[in-house]
């Protein structure tokens, strides 16, 4: 029924993350196979952007294991993030450069060899179709416009696996739809495993392989959007979320404190409000 | 716990990617540059800021400087006080740069894109060092202008070749090393709104108590003990010592090697504490 045949391109068992006496991930598991879109859905402080710096090996893990595109994000970190593209939610390009610069400067950081770094930034500028905008300043850019450019400067690397939190979050319609496309086109094209997070669950359902639902650190469902739907008997995400998790997805994420203190800080609301107003 | 980050796989090399193909110290030459290169771009496109943030120097210099040069109220034997305030104020300008910079750089602007770097092959130390090149850029740029303007208005300031590229490179050091020191303190304050208030609280007792405006000889005994252990006095001495030719009671190679111990120091600390603040 999971769809994770072969070796795995994510592979996560019986994650743990404890900030002090707070667990914002408490033995979460599920594996992404290659080509995958695999979007992780909850509430804001449900654990997801925890997960997500777990997997990019920005934070370390209290226990648990997690193998990124066959590495260990904590003995193997290097390897990872040579092989990974990430997009975190707050706007990582910087708006004082154009968009071609900041192709060139991830592609720099990135460690893309100078005889390559030309091509490379083609290829990310055809996928996320960016080429009347190179010579832009970045802060005059759309929000739409803004997110294609930040995934085509994680393309350059060619990573094997693509993280995106949030990355529609602020976005009006057409221009997540426009997101969305391109990141199927990658992965068409490409095969890269794509992992999402987010709390639209209309959108989860809509470009999803598969997803799995988060709720106060724990996995508390996953399998194929339209799977789900037969097996709880609702017409949509949302309401197979309020059946798991026996509580509504409501604006501020549900009832209950929040258990990540990496989401829904007073620091991160404002972060994510600041976001949302720069690309709104 | 930060060395993980920054271990170089030895001895797997064919597994490789591309992107690690490259060794660590070429990996951090290359990131550090990649960071000075796109301040120097982002210059490219607003030159007035840099010209905005030149006046308040000057405004040292001509202002203050005019003031306490009137009447020889502050004599520094039979040097005219322009020239000896301008390495001072060059220091001055710079290191408000580098603080400015590390401070502004986490929340306003750059929140995402360190979240990004700590996930590229670039180690910690190549961040840290980058967004420090990023600041001397500025510095550097700003430091130009700033002798420009001592040379048209024809401060006493003795030139030469050796002189001029010494004091570039000690300014460099030093704005290297408070670039660091405010990374530092705004991974421990973390907090945006008291980071002006935090800034102006270290910069200040930085300027004063130091060798920037007068000389450490006009300082009672506990300022005098203060501006000793100052690592901008040191700087500032060195300037002093290579563009008017009147140094501290140090030689010069004190100077250089305190501001260089002071940038390691403040990179080792940033390195460990700077990426973590971010998350």
């Amino acid at each position: 029924m999971s769809s994770s045949h072969g070796p795995a391109a994510l592979l996560v068992d019986d994650l743990v993350v404890r900030f002090g006496e707070l667990e914002a991930v408490g033995g979460v598991s599920f594996a992404v196979a290659p080509g995958e879109v695999f979007g992780l859905l909850g509430p804001n402080g449900a654990g997801k952007t925890t997960t997500i710096r777990v997997l990019t090996t920005l934070l370390p893990p209290t226990s648990g294991r997690a193998l990124v595109a066959g590495h260990d994000v904590r003995a193997e970190s290097l390897q990872v993030r040579a092989r990974i593209g990430y997009i975190p939610q707050a706007i990582s390009v910087d708006g004082a450069l154009t968009a071609w610069e900041n192709l060139d400067f991830y592609g720099r950081v990135s460690g893309v060899a100078r005889r390559e770094r030309r091509e490379r930034i083609d290829e990310a500028i055809e996928t996320m179709g960016l080429a009347p905008m190179l010579d832009r300043l970045a802060r005059t850019l759309s929000g739409g416009m803004l997110r294609r450019l930040e995934i085509a400067t994680a393309l350059l690397n060619r990573p094997s696996v693509l993280f995106l939190d949030e990355p529609t979050v602020g976005l009006d319609p057409s221009a997540r739809r426009l997101v969305w496309e391109r990141l199927q086109a990658l992965r068409a094209q490409a095969g890269t495993t794509i992992l999402v997070t987010t709390h639209l669950m209309e959108e989860a359902e809509r470009h999803c392989d598969r997803v799995g639902v988060i709720d106060r650190g724990r996995l508390v469902e996953q399998g194929e959007p339209g799977e789900l739907l037969e097996r709880h008997g609702t017409g949509s995400l949302e309401e197979v979320f309020t059946t798991v998790t026996g509580h509504a997805l409501g604006p501020d994420g549900g009832p209950g404190e929040d258990p990540d203190p990496n989401e829904g800080r007073l620091a991160d609301v404002r972060a994510q409000r600041r976001v949302a107003r720069r690309l709104g | 716990m930060s060395a993980h980050s920054a271990a170089s796989p030895a001895g797997s090399a064919e597994r490789l990617p591309a992107a690690l193909a490259s060794g660590a110290i070429a990996r951090l030459a290359e990131g550090t540059l990649a960071m000075a290169q796109a301040e120097m771009r982002k210059l490219r496109h607003d030159h007035l800021d840099i010209v905005t943030r030149s006046v308040q120097p000057l405004l040292w210099l001509f202002i203050f400087g005019t003031a306490l040069a009137h009447d020889h109220v502050l004599t520094i034997g039979s040097l005219d006080y322009h020239a000896y305030l301008a390495p001072g104020v060059m220091a001055q300008a710079a290191m408000f740069i580098a603080i400015f910079f590390g401070l502004a750089v986490i929340w306003e602007r750059d929140v995402g894109q360190l979240q990004r770097l700590l996930a590229t092959p670039l180690s910690r130390t190549a961040i840290v060092l980058g967004k420090a090149a990023g600041a001397c850029v500025r510095a550097l740029v700003q430091a130009l202008l700033l002798l420009v303007v001592i040379a048209v208005a024809g401060i006493g300031v003795s030139w030469s070749v050796d002189g001029v590229l010494g004091t570039l490179v000690l300014l460099m050091l030093g704005t290297a090393a408070f670039a660091c020191m405010s990374m530092l303190i705004a991974a421990v304050v973390k907090e945006r709104e008291r980071f002006m208030g935090i800034g102006q609280l270290v910069m200040m007792p930085l300027f004063f108590a130091s060798s920037a405006l007068y000389p450490l000889s006009a300082m009672p005994g506990w300022l005098h003990a203060v501006a000793r252990v100052n690592p901008l006095t040191y700087e500032v001495q060195g300037l002093r010592q290579m563009l008017v030719g009147v140094g501290g009671a140090g030689e010069l190679w004190l100077d250089f090697l305190v501001v260089i111990g002071f940038l390691l120091v403040m990179l080792a600390a940033a390195t460990r504490a700077y990426p973590k603040a971010i998350l």
